[in-house]
């Protein structure tokens, strides 16, 4: 059985006439200490879709229309307060974009970390538990730093906290939303090397959530692309970086400028990401695509498997 | 002549003062600083936040006062110019911020956004010649002229982007600070304002100074790179050079760290210790030192300057060309 296992998952903003569709029908497992990489775009729904798996996107204003997220075998969507709140930090952790933004000013980091341990594993809520995770995440002198305040830590190091955080209630899958995005190269090199590391040492699963192909290749063993609320390219990320199928990846990582590259002028892609309510009829991405023919703005093409474990939502994938 | 020259130019700011107002303290965010820029050229100026290249940016163009130093436009020093002097002078240099969304006045339409500048230096005699301008402008950018009466509220990030270029480019300047032009804008959208501000350089001959953190961007638009550690220049040379031959142990570092889209290129990452130190009190000897891999005794005594390591390469390391090797992250 699968770790995680999002099926046909629906969710709106509003209801009614005035409800906006942000996740249409997104489909996605993650096995046991696996890797996964979603990248998309702002607005593409893919915040959305991983704080679903806690169920932490507040209803209302959403609206979970659809789907199933199954946990090892249980749906989360039919869960009672309880048991919510159980897999909440002790199955799936989260840490995000904003280190800074996450943790509370008001508290030591380590009266932070240990609330954590508090709720999910009491027995170990001990100053010596909480030196012992900010050792693991490579925070130096941490029987010192345990007594700061969110705000004397650098940014690489607020993300370090966090991440003993998530990892203090020993969590199946850690689910990092841009964990990168504000930092600088050099510390995002840092965290990614830690990420790497602990998972390996730890043998949990990574839903990692990004806008850098970049980290795809360092990071990833599989990938799901999403586009305007839903995938459209599911593939092992290897080959999908040396062979993209979708026109929409392939115009993505031809639109990126690469180290040591020699291109004169970037291939961009014509147009805007479109906004949540404001998809397009048919395939979404075909006002933008090279090779839309009229029929692509007729009917929504389906998620179809064209290669061993390579999932495409374009029928004419083949033509260059 | 080169069309600007920066000299030694040095911005420090007081820390906040004590308890009696004294000032002991400052942050020294552009130290000693000097380059110039040709008519036409791009130059790249990448670093880390708070290596002080925005502050360095603004200095440019007076929207922070230099402490020291000087900056020479076409020869002509403006560090000291004030008042409708150097409004006048404004009108050969502007600049493009990095915000798209705090750039803009929300309460006013494109057609008056763009306006402004040319009403401030009186650049069109009567309201349909100023039209004309205006239309002339957004069609320059790739924009709709049929938006001049919209809100930038009403536009993507991309497009509101294109509406801040408009506004810099109706001047007619012949130099641009894009201040992380493209940083806040989606990937897929990156590309069209890159190739934009390529296109208006080739017709216009526009000179860039192109501040940004991505050194992918960088190394594409750019003809010579700067790169940038508390607020100093520490190598510069030729884009590809600088990328392919870095000789600075940081500059090696920053490149390495870049996270590649092939898989194929399994390069070593060189994972840095700790953080950028305060630029309060930078590190004696080079400033770099507690982070280099490869720094002796004499990095932690003996200030580096920047030297001629190559031809048209500088670097400001006693050991300038070491080619370092993965270290192990620090965990």
């Amino acid at each position: 059985m699968n770790l995680l296992e999002i099926k046909n998952l629906k969710l709106d903003f509003g209801s009614g006439a005035e409800a906006l569709r942000a996740v249409d029908g997104v489909s996605l497992a993650i096995g046991a200490g696996e890797t996964v990489c979603l990248v998309g775009e702002s607005g593409c729904g893919k915040t959305v879709t991983a704080l679903s798996i806690a169920r932490l996107v507040p209803a209302p204003p959403a609206n979970y229309v659809g789907g199933e997220i199954r946990l090892y075998g249980t749906d989360v969507l039919k869960m009672s307060g309880e048991a919510l709140r159980n897999i909440r930090g002790g199955v799936v952790s989260y840490i995000f974009q904003e280190p800074g933004a996450a943790l509370n000013p008001v508290f030591r980091v380590g009266s932070q970390i240990k609330e954590s341990l508090k709720l999910h594993l009491p027995e170990k809520a001990n100053d010596a538990e909480v030196i012992r995770l900010l050792k693991l995440v490579g925070i130096p002198a941490p029987e010192s730093r345990l007594r700061n305040y969110p705000f004397e830590l650098s940014g690489g190091m607020q993300q370090r906290v966090m991440i003993a955080m998530a990892l203090a209630s020993e969590p199946k899958l850690l689910v990092a939303d841009e964990p990168t995005t504000a930092l600088d190269v050099t510390i995002q090199a840092q965290i990614l090397e830690l990420l790497h590391e602990l998972k390996q040492r730890l043998g949990m699963a990574i839903l990692l959530i990004t806008h850098n192909l970049g980290i795809v290749g360092d990071m990833a063993d599989r990938v799901a692309v999403m586009y305007a609320g839903q995938i459209v390219e599911l593939s092992p990320a290897k080959e999908l970086l040396r062979r993209p199928l979708h026109p929409y990846t392939k115009a993505l990582m031809a639109s990126v400028p690469k180290l040591r590259g020699d291109a004169a002028r970037l291939s961009a892609i014509p147009g805007n990401v479109p906004r949540i309510g404001n998809f397009p009829p048919g395939c979404r991405f075909a006002p933008r695509c090279p090779i839309a023919k009229p029929e692509c703005s007729k009917a929504v093409p389906e998620l179809v498997e064209v290669e061993a474990g390579r999932w495409v939502r374009c029928p004419f994938w083949k033509s260059p | 002549m080169s069309l600007l020259e920066v000299k030694n130019l040095k911005v420090h700011f007081p820390v906040k003062p004590g308890m009696f107002g004294r000032v002991h303290e400052f942050v020294k965010a552009v130290d000693d600083v000097s380059f110039s820029l040709e008519p036409g050229e791009t130059l790249g100026l990448v670093g880390e936040s708070g290596c002080g290249k925005t502050t360095l940016g603004r200095a440019i163009v007076r929207l922070v006062e230099p402490t020291a130093g000087s900056v020479l436009l076409d020869g002509e020093d403006i560090t000291r110019m004030s008042g409708s002097l150097l409004r006048a002078r404004r009108r050969t240099f502007q600049m493009i911020f990095q915000d798209p969304y705090g750039s803009l006045n929300p309460r006013m339409t494109v057609e008056q956004i763009v306006g402004e500048a040319l009403d401030i230096h009186k650049l069109t005699d009567s309201s349909s010649a100023r039209r004309k301008r205006i239309a002339e402008l957004l069609q320059a950018v790739g924009l709709d002229p049929i938006y001049a009466q919209r809100y930038p509220h009403e536009f993507s990030g991309g497009q509101r982007q294109r509406i801040g270029i408009a506004r810099a480019l109706a001047v007619e300047p012949r130099l641009i600070i894009c201040d992380e032009p493209v940083s806040a804008l989606d990937v897929s959208v990156q590309a069209q304002i890159i190739n934009l501000l390529r296109d208006l350089q080739q017709q216009r001959g526009i000179a860039y100074l192109f501040i940004a953190h991505d050194l992918a961007v960088v190394e594409h638009i750019s003809r010579r790179v700067m790169v940038m550690y508390l607020g100093k220049i520490v190598e510069t040379a030729d884009a590809k050079t600088i990328i392919r031959e870095p000789q600075h142990p940081y500059t090696q570092a920053l490149i390495s760290a870049v996270p590649e889209v092939d898989p194929e290129t399994k390069r070593q990452r060189i994972v840095l210790p700790g953080d950028v130190p305060s630029p309060i009190h930078p590190p004696p000897g080079c400033p770099f030192h507690p982070r280099c891999p490869i720094a002796e005794d004499r990095c932690r005594t003996e200030f580096p300057s920047l030297r001629d390591t190559a031809l048209e390469h500088r670097a400001a390391c006693h050991l300038a060309g070491t080619k370092i090797t993965a270290v192990a992250p620090a965990a």
